[in-house]
């Protein structure tokens, strides 16, 4: 990166790199604090707001829904079979489940199901918007007195948001059932003693955990997308604020997982 | 930065000098904006089925975490809280039974084990039930509660019990220090000029002899003279025997004698018991004689005893007539005219 501005002396290309780096990071803060205040403002939920809303909350969540509970599924197949029959050769059954549960619910789908959001909408998102701002939409918007952000950025990171927490959720759900049914079979025998398992697995500290964790995963991938495609790189012009948006979401992403583990487990 | 936020570089890049940006971003935007139809309703709808989805498994899990059960508290006491964790099971014949809820330190220093037990399984625990803290090799540390007499009453509410402490690992080293013990004897055992060596080295010199040609009577003998001994013993004993065997026959002969032979002993002793039989038959003759006279006897005894009751009647009447007699003689003093002058005469 440093390296890819010719013409300048070492520390003035460390200065600008640095430079842009904070720029970044911080109008992915400050743009996250502006949509936490426009969400929770009942002004953005006028009547134009409320349609673009409903469109988007639909369209980026229920194409992918069956695709990714499908998916979900067939990962908690094939992870319960292994961990079963291994667990079960080495005699250690009774913690075959609990691992299940811990593996798959608490870790794998919340980042997976972030993921997913991310490549199938919130990045295909970001980059309409750049598209957007690129051909003067959000400058038009601007003229006409409306704010760009509350038109076409919120009901975007939103959706993101929405679809991630609802992705997630339907994926644990079929998870739990499929781990149940993958241990107990079609029978309700097992039911009672799952359930404590599961009570004994979501303590009080490991659920809050893992509501934050979901919230701030889709968080970052709803938000951080969307701040590279409101904001050009500055005076080069040069189309790399996707990529770097991009590596910038999968460094918070790293970052809240390993937090999340760091709680979890320390 | 804000105000570039707020107002963003009024710069459109691509936009040619002929056509106005703003309608062919109202073209790209119709491109974009196709009508979904219900949209509001199906958007509602997801919605809807997300909240329902995390609401439901929120209750699911207080469910799960015991939220919506009546419980009672259950004090366990111990010494030490080692292996115990908030949140792990108390278990009755292998069935979770009840949640530890909390781990106090008492002002007494010892350990409070809280534990929280559903109304439904309480009445597992009665007032004899005694609770354990185990310790296992592999796995954590279990609290179990035993219930021998099912029939005692149940236990109250927030009863304070001393739950008893099996600590597997802590008996690792004791285990260890046994095995090794153990295993210095087994060696001690099994040396070279080990006690056990020279005593199988016995047991095989035995079995050699034992297969040798004095065979088990030189083993108990020691040597080969005495087994020789014993062997002559035997044969001697053999003849003694066969002495023994003619003495009886002609102990025999001479009880029962041969046929004909008048010096036998049983032929005497059957002619003596026939003229016992003889003399008996004599004394029994005799014996029915003496019986005649005792009858006699006895008649004789008869009369004398009503003789005797007749003597009796006599004296009745001869005292009866004597008193008759009495009184006619007192009769006549009264009467008589020389009786006793019995009247006083004054002067």
């Amino acid at each position: 990166m440093i390296s890819r501005l010719p013409g300048l002396s070492f520390s003035e290309r460390v200065w600008s790199t640095a430079q842009r780096w904070a720029v970044a990071w911080w109008r992915i803060v400050y743009l996250g604090a502006v949509v936490l205040v426009l969400v929770l403002s009942p002004s953005s939920y006028g009547r134009g707001t409320r349609k673009a809303l409903a469109r988007h909350l639909y369209l980026d969540t229920a194409p992918v829904l069956l695709g990714f509970t499908v998916l979900a599924a067939l990962i908690s197949l094939v992870l319960t079979r292994i961990v079963v029959v291994t667990a079960l050769s080495y005699g250690l059954s009774r913690y075959a489940l609990e691992m299940l549960i811990r593996v798959l619910v608490l870790e794998l789908i919340p980042l997976t199901a972030a993921l997913f959001v991310a490549m199938r909408c919130t990045i295909p998102n970001g980059s309409q918007l750049a598209d957007l701002r690129r051909r003067g939409r959000l400058d038009a918007l601007t003229q006409q007195g409306a704010d760009p952000v509350r038109v076409e950025l919120l009901p975007r990171v939103v959706a993101g948001v929405f679809a991630c927490v609802t992705l997630a959720a339907l994926s644990c759900v079929v998870a739990l059932v499929l781990a149940y049914l993958g241990v107990y079979g079609f029978t309700l025998a097992g039911l009672p003693g799952y359930t404590r398992m599961f009570g004994h697995v979501f303590s009080p500290s490991v659920t809050l955990l893992f509501v934050l964790k979901t919230l701030f995963f889709s968080l970052a991938v709803a938000l951080i997308p969307m701040a590279a495609g409101l904001h050009d790189t500055g005076e080069q012009a040069r189309p790399d604020s996707e990529l770097g948006g991009l590596a910038r979401m999968f460094a918070v992403l790293l970052l809240i997982e390993l937090a999340s583990l760091m709680g979890n487990y320390y | 930065m804000n105000d570039h936020l707020r107002t963003p570089p009024p710069v459109p890049p691509a936009a040619p000098a002929s056509a106005t940006p703003g309608a062919e971003v109202q073209a790209a935007h119709a491109d974009v904006l196709r009508p979904v139809a219900y949209l509001e309703l199906k958007a509602a709808a997801l919605l809807l089925f997300t909240l329902a989805l995390i609401v439901s498994s929120g209750l699911y899990l207080l469910y799960a975490r015991g939220a919506f059960e009546a419980t009672q508290t259950l004090v366990l006491t111990a010494d030490d809280s080692e292996g115990v964790v908030v949140g792990m099971d108390m278990t009755f014949s292998g069935f979770p039974i009840g949640r530890v809820q909390r781990i106090e330190l008492a002002d007494t220093g010892d350990v409070r084990i809280v534990v929280d037990v559903p109304r439904k399984d309480a009445h597992w625990l009665r007032e004899s039930s005694v609770f354990t803290l185990v310790r296992g090799l592999v796995g954590g540390t279990n609290i179990r509660a035993y219930s021998g007499i099912l029939a005692d009453p149940p236990l109250a509410d927030g009863a304070v019990r001393p739950v008893l402490r099996g600590d597997a690992t802590s008996e690792i080293p004791q285990l260890m220090a046994s095995a090794r013990e153990l295993l210095g004897n087994l060696n001690t055992l099994t040396a070279q000029d080990a006690a056990l060596g020279g005593s199988l080295a016995n047991v095989r010199a035995l079995t050699e002899r034992l297969n040798g040609p004095g065979g088990m009577l030189g083993v108990l003998m020691g040597n080969d003279t005495d087994a020789k001994k014993i062997v002559v013993t035997l044969e001697r004993t053999n003849a003694l025997l066969a002495r023994l065997d003619g003495l009886a026959a002609r102990a025999d002969k001479q009880v029962f004698g041969a046929n004909g032979s008048p010096d036998a002993l049983l032929p005497e002793v059957r002619a003596t018991v026939a003229q016992l039989n003889g003399l008996l038959a004599d004394t029994r003759t005799s014996l029915k004689k003496v019986d005649a006279v005792l009858v006699e006897a006895q008649a004789i005894g008869a009369n004398t005893r009503e003789a005797t009751t007749d003597l009796g009647a006599l004296r009745a009447e001869v005292e009866s007539n004597l008193r008759k007699v009495e009184t006619l003689v007192n009769e006549i003093n009264r009467k008589w005219p020389f009786a006793r002058d019995t009247e006083l005469t004054l002067p």
